[in-house]
């Protein structure tokens, strides 16, 4: 296998304490051995922490957001491949994917290669439609609903019992245990993100979490359990291991053959009391500990990067008992180090110069 | 008792258990307790390595083991239905 020598476009820097995936990708990247290539920095925002990590990036660009529109990234990475190269864009938030599903042909054209999944396959995934997977594909689902307007929860009660969860499209998940606290969450919900807002059994246990790549055909190239450790008051995992679960492994397997998953996710699953495993949600995308999978001989990063390219991928077996812990830390810099990203929205040879 | 079998414990007594990612610190009698039930001992035959080690009297001990087993019940470390032979 030769070493990887070519650029790389990561987004999803902002390592806030909600952070988003990139800089965890970067940081697999690195850890890879057979990686000799350059990272590009792919940021919202100026002040996108992961911008300003030491040694992660060798330049950074911003993009526009999603809202603006396909034209205007595709656009943008162009500019970005003929200014600094980019041979494999790995996208790492879920509202980035709509713009990009379906542009595997336009983007190799440009000479940008990616591992996504197709639209059928993300949209089949999607939390409105994981009741499917349960009638579909016989996988274990919480009883859900999609609501489009707040009516509908107050006769949810004849459908569902409480507590239920009120989830919107994208982000975020709020327990309800009365239909007030439901009512309030659907308008919160709804405010941030839009409708429709998805409505789920709570299932009371223990979450765990899958990372994984899906071949596209129905089988899986790597897949690494974690449970958290520690967690924030968000529910975000600040600290976690690897283990060694059969079940949620067979689980993942049954999901990515049924959904012939191709790309990465990230599967959320509840444990109940009994054992029973219950799928919550499959995320289009790498999670913000994938860091983790390189740390336990399983670098699902690198191996995206060679399946872009068309390399054929077999990794090892992961190790057990690999864990991550966050930190937040303050990164010391210049106030110069902001003038570049904000006023020409590039910065190159960023690591050069930390 | 596959749960126990599968326990990673190390020397100081951190105990990992890598099918939940669960993870316990125990002091040097937990770790001899949990090593021995691990190891098929017996309430008596852990009492009587244990009154070997610490200077502490049988009955304390006997309780203490017992409590101990109860916690790992609780815990799930072992099957609800576990109970030390005599």
């Amino acid at each position: 296998m030769a070493p990887f020598t070519g650029t790389v476009g990561v987004t999803g820097l902002n390592a806030t304490d909600n952070p988003g995936p990139g800089v965890a990708v970067a940081t697999a990247l690195r850890h890879h051995p057979d990686f000799q290539g350059r990272i590009v920095g792919l940021a919202y925002d100026s002040l996108d922490p992961g911008l300003y990590l030491p040694g992660l990036f060798d330049a950074a660009f911003l993009i526009p957001y999603p809202s603006t529109g396909r034209a205007a990234l595709l656009g943008r990475l162009e500019y970005i491949r003929e200014t600094e190269g980019l041979d494999v864009l790995i996208p790492t938030l879920d509202s980035e994917l709509p713009a990009l599903l379906g542009q595997e042909p336009t983007l190799e054209e440009m000479g940008i290669r990616t591992f996504l999944p197709t639209r059928a396959q993300h949209d089949e995934r999607a939390k409105a439609n994981l009741d499917l997977l349960r009638s579909r594909h016989d996988i274990p689902v919480p009883q859900c609903e999609t609501l489009v307007s707040v009516d509908d929860l107050y006769t949810l009660h004849e459908r569902m019992d409480f507590p239920v969860v009120v989830k919107s499209l994208f982000y975020g998940a709020k327990v309800a245990q009365t239909l007030d606290e439901a009512v309030a969450a659907f308008h919160m919900a709804a405010a941030k993100w839009g409708l429709p807002i998805i409505v789920q059994r709570f299932v009371a246990g223990e979450e765990y979490n899958v990372a994984a790549i899906g071949d596209g055909r129905g089988g899986v190239v790597g897949a690494v359990p974690m449970k958290k450790l520690m967690l924030t008051d968000s529910g975000k995992g600040w600290a976690g291991v690897t283990i060694a679960d059969r079940p949620l492994l067979a689980l993942t397997e049954r999901i990515m053959a049924a959904l012939k998953w191709r790309g990465p996710c990230e599967i959320e699953v509840m444990r109940d009391r009994d054992g029973g495993l219950h799928l919550m949600e499959i995320n289009p995308r790498f999670p913000a500990w994938i860091d983790l999978t390189a740390g336990a001989g399983q670098n699902l990063p690198f191996a995206y990067v060679q399946l872009a390219m068309g390399e054929a991928v077999t990794l090892p077996p992961f190790k057990v008992g690999a864990a991550f812990v966050r930190a937040s830390t303050n990164t010391l810099i210049d106030i110069s180090a902001l003038d570049a990203i904000s006023t020409a929205g590039e910065m190159l040879s960023t690591r050069s110069s930390s | 008792m596959d749960t126990l079998n599968n326990l990673a414990i190390s020397p100081t007594g951190f105990v990992f258990d890598p099918t939940t990612g669960a993870t316990y610190s125990v002091n040097a009698t937990g770790r001899a307790v949990l090593e021995g039930i691990r190891d098929g001992l017996g309430l008596e035959a852990l009492v009587a390595q244990l009154s070997e080690r610490f200077a502490v009297g049988e009955a304390d001990l006997r309780r203490d083991v017992l409590e101990y087993a109860r916690v790992l019940r609780e815990q799930q470390l072992v099957p609800n239905t576990f109970e030390l032979e005599s």
